[in-house]
């Protein structure tokens, strides 16, 4: 009996875990396939850097990054720009100097900028502050395969809106569909076709929403791919050693259990 | 040390000899390792050991994490961030910590379930129960403190309900709460503190596990049966034992191996599934988050302080008898750090001469529907504090107290308990056979 309420019990621990996180839930939230999704999941640099290249040209006129360093773009596990280009990117924004007492062009050591725009919040970990997927029956189990839903929260919210407006003491809202509360106050930031890409990748509402997404899974969780093959080496490794050790204590034990054995 | 007969240490070499005549070190740690333990102990009894790498685990990992951490309101968040990008590893080691908790209180939970169904707490290991509830204790005060150190919405925000807690006890609360915060609400003085006290913590509870270890070796180990080892000769005590190492030994170790690949499978593919979104957010203690919701482990207790709204008529009583004193949030109170203290006092609240649930059919089941509370308590904590999850808080707090201080005390005197196996050798055999001779 004691063994059917252990997994019970198990079960219910999962499961009262993700009523924790349900709790903060509300809008509709689209299931997309990105690539980084799952144990074997993975960043797809070419998406990380159109990302990039959104995020520098839409979003950084009122949202910042403030906690990611510049240098990073060029981690292997993320966009893995080349050297120069990181520096040439870093060099765009300025930064005040306390030792110059002027402003100078930052450097790659620097991190990116603040929000410009003191009611806009900082992207940088937005995709984890955000949780799209709770299921199945709250048990947030399916996180496993397809991540926090972090992303997902974001595309849809890029692409949830309905073009319909109000106005409540002097400030416009947006109805949204993602947004818990259903109005939001940002405008629509994107239509399709706001930037255009080098790599000739399509750029239509949907595809310029998903690439942002992916980059702001990145800048939340920038080592994603080393904890995953850190993961990986770890189970592989304890799975061997549970293995080893199961089998010496079974020769172990055996003379006392009055057992014989065949190893 | 130990209260059972068997082979002690004798130093044979001069070195061994030199040293052991000036510190009993050796022989210390020979008789720790080769205590005779009851061959019978199943699965359920490897969770100490997963309990005692976890508190290595954290005191290690929390160390490191410590190298890099600034407690201060407007450095910590941005020094989290710090370990998570440019620290080496840091990354893993932080979320190592953050889950190696849970991992610690799911072991402690599993742990202290064991005991209750084996009556572990029962004489002569009432001091050993005790002192466990005292590292269960410490363990959630090292739990709620460190999960505020990373200065999140879910870290203030939590710090300013639990704190709160001791601002409903009537007269002295508020003063008690300005106290503990250093201010009169979190803030810096607060954050230094429980960081402060959180380093401490983990120190304080190491050194309650010797206790512990002590207590339980005094007395010999429970075991499924809970039939005592015989203790006429070291003959007798050899059929029912085998020293800890190798058998026990290795034997934890399989345990702990798997209980580690699926912690790390955790770790490395859904290090956030245990946390909440909210705690990714700075603190701003302009803006109170939709939901307030504590780590998971704590949910039970949080369910049970939640339960005992102003319209229960135990809380209308107690609020009438003392004119007000005892109002909704003070029971409320009350009754969680209660619903731990009546775990506390089980071994004096058990009234069975039979100790292991293996021989009590009645009790077998209201154990089982104990475990079911319990799990219920956890997932109504996890819900908004509204009907039908405020009801069935009340139900499940209801069913734990009614557990402790009526089933209990009843069950020990109506209930016929089957007859227990006279040795634990006879246990042993009865599953295994005689052992080849």
């Amino acid at each position: 009996m004691l063994k059917k309420l252990s997994i019970a019990a198990l079960a219910a621990l999962s499961f009262s875990a993700g009523g924790a996180m349900a709790a903060g839930g509300a809008g509709h939230v689209e299931d997309i396939d990105f690539s980084f999704e799952g144990p074997f999941g993975k960043f797809d640099q070419n998406q990380l850097q159109r990302g990039l290249q959104v995020y520098t040209e839409v979003c950084s006129a009122c949202h910042g990054l403030k906690y990611v360093p510049l240098r990073t773009l060029a981690d292997e596990g993320g966009p893995h720009l080349p050297e120069d280009q990181v520096r040439a990117y870093a060099a765009q924004f300025d930064i005040f100097d306390p030792e110059l007492d002027d402003d100078r062009p930052r450097a790659p050591t620097d991190h990116f900028p603040e929000s410009g725009l003191a009611e806009a919040p900082d992207l940088s970990l937005m995709a984890k502050a955000r949780a799209g997927f709770h299921g199945p029956q709250g048990t947030g189990i399916n996180q496993l395969v397809k991540g926090m839903g972090g992303a997902e929260y974001i595309y849809s919210l890029l692409t949830g809106y309905t073009g319909e407006e109000k106005e409540e003491a002097g400030t416009t809202f947006y109805e949204n569909t993602a947004f818990p509360g259903g109005w939001i106050a940002m405008a629509p930031p994107l239509y399709g076709e706001d930037v255009e890409y080098a790599d000739g990748h399509s750029n239509s509402l949907h595809h310029v929403a998903e690439d942002t997404a992916a980059f702001l899974m990145w800048t939340a969780e920038p080592k994603m791919m080393a904890r995953q093959r850190a993961g990986l080496t770890a189970v592989l490794f304890l799975s061997l050693l549970s293995v080893l050790l199961y089998l010496t204590n079974k020769k172990l034990w055996a003379p006392i259990k009055g057992k014989k054995l065949n190893l | 040390m130990s209260g059972i007969p068997h082979d002690h240490y004798e130093p044979k070499t001069k070195g061994e000899k030199w040293v052991e005549s000036r510190l009993p070190i050796i022989g210390l740690l020979y008789n720790t390792l080769m205590i005779p333990t009851p061959k019978n102990l199943n699965w359920w009894w490897i969770w100490g050991i997963v309990l005692a790498f976890c508190l290595v685990l954290q005191i290690v990992t929390g160390i490191v994490l410590v190298m890099h951490y600034t407690p201060h309101v407007d450095l910590a968040f941005a020094s989290v961030e710090h370990i998570m990008r440019n620290v080496n590893g840091g990354h893993m080691i932080r979320y190592i910590h953050m889950n190696g908790a849970s991992l610690f209180f799911f072991a402690v939970y599993i742990h202290i379930f064991r005991g209750l169904y084996y009556g572990s707490y029962k004489a002569p290991r009432e001091i050993t129960w005790i002192v466990g509830m005292i590292i269960y204790l410490l363990m959630m005060a090292a739990g709620f403190m460190g999960y505020v150190l990373p200065w999140g919405q879910m870290s203030f925000w939590g710090a300013t309900v639990i704190t709160g807690l001791f601002g409903a006890i009537p007269f002295i609360g508020e003063a008690i709460q300005t106290w503990l915060l250093g201010g009169p609400a979190v803030d810096n003085a607060t954050l230094n503190r429980f960081f402060s006290l959180h380093y401490l913590v983990p120190f304080v509870i190491a050194a309650l596990v010797v206790v512990h270890i002590w207590a339980f070796h005094t007395t010999g180990n429970n075991n499924p049966t809970g039939v005592d080892v015989r203790k006429g000769s070291k003959e007798e005590v050899k059929k029912d034992t085998l020293p800890f190492w190798p058998y026990f030994v290795i034997k934890d170790l399989v345990g702990l191996a798997i209980v580690l690949t699926i912690f790390f499978a955790i770790v490395g593919f859904m290090p956030n599934y245990l946390g909440h979104p909210d705690n990714y957010l700075e603190a701003n203690p302009l803006a109170t988050p939709a939901h307030i919701v504590p780590e998971w482990y704590f949910l039970p207790f949080y369910a049970i302080l939640r339960a005992f709204t102003a319209d229960v008529w135990v809380v209308m009583g107690a609020s009438w008898i003392t004119g007000g004193i005892i109002d909704a949030k003070f029971f409320g109170v009350l009754a969680m750090f209660g619903a731990i203290i009546a775990m506390a006092l089980v071994p004096w609240l058990d009234t069975s001469r039979v100790r292991s649930g293996r021989y009590r059919p009645m009790f077998k089941w209201w154990y089982a529907l104990l475990v079911v509370d319990f799990i219920v308590l956890m997932w109504a904590g996890a819900m908004p504090a509204e009907p039908p999850y405020s009801t069935i808080s009340l139900i499940g707090a209801t069913y734990w107290f009614a557990y402790f201080f009526v089933i209990l005390p009843i069950l020990g005197v109506i209930e016929k308990p089957t007859t227990p196996p006279a040795t634990i050798e006879e246990d042993f055999n009865a599953h295994y056979g005689k052992p080849a001779e």
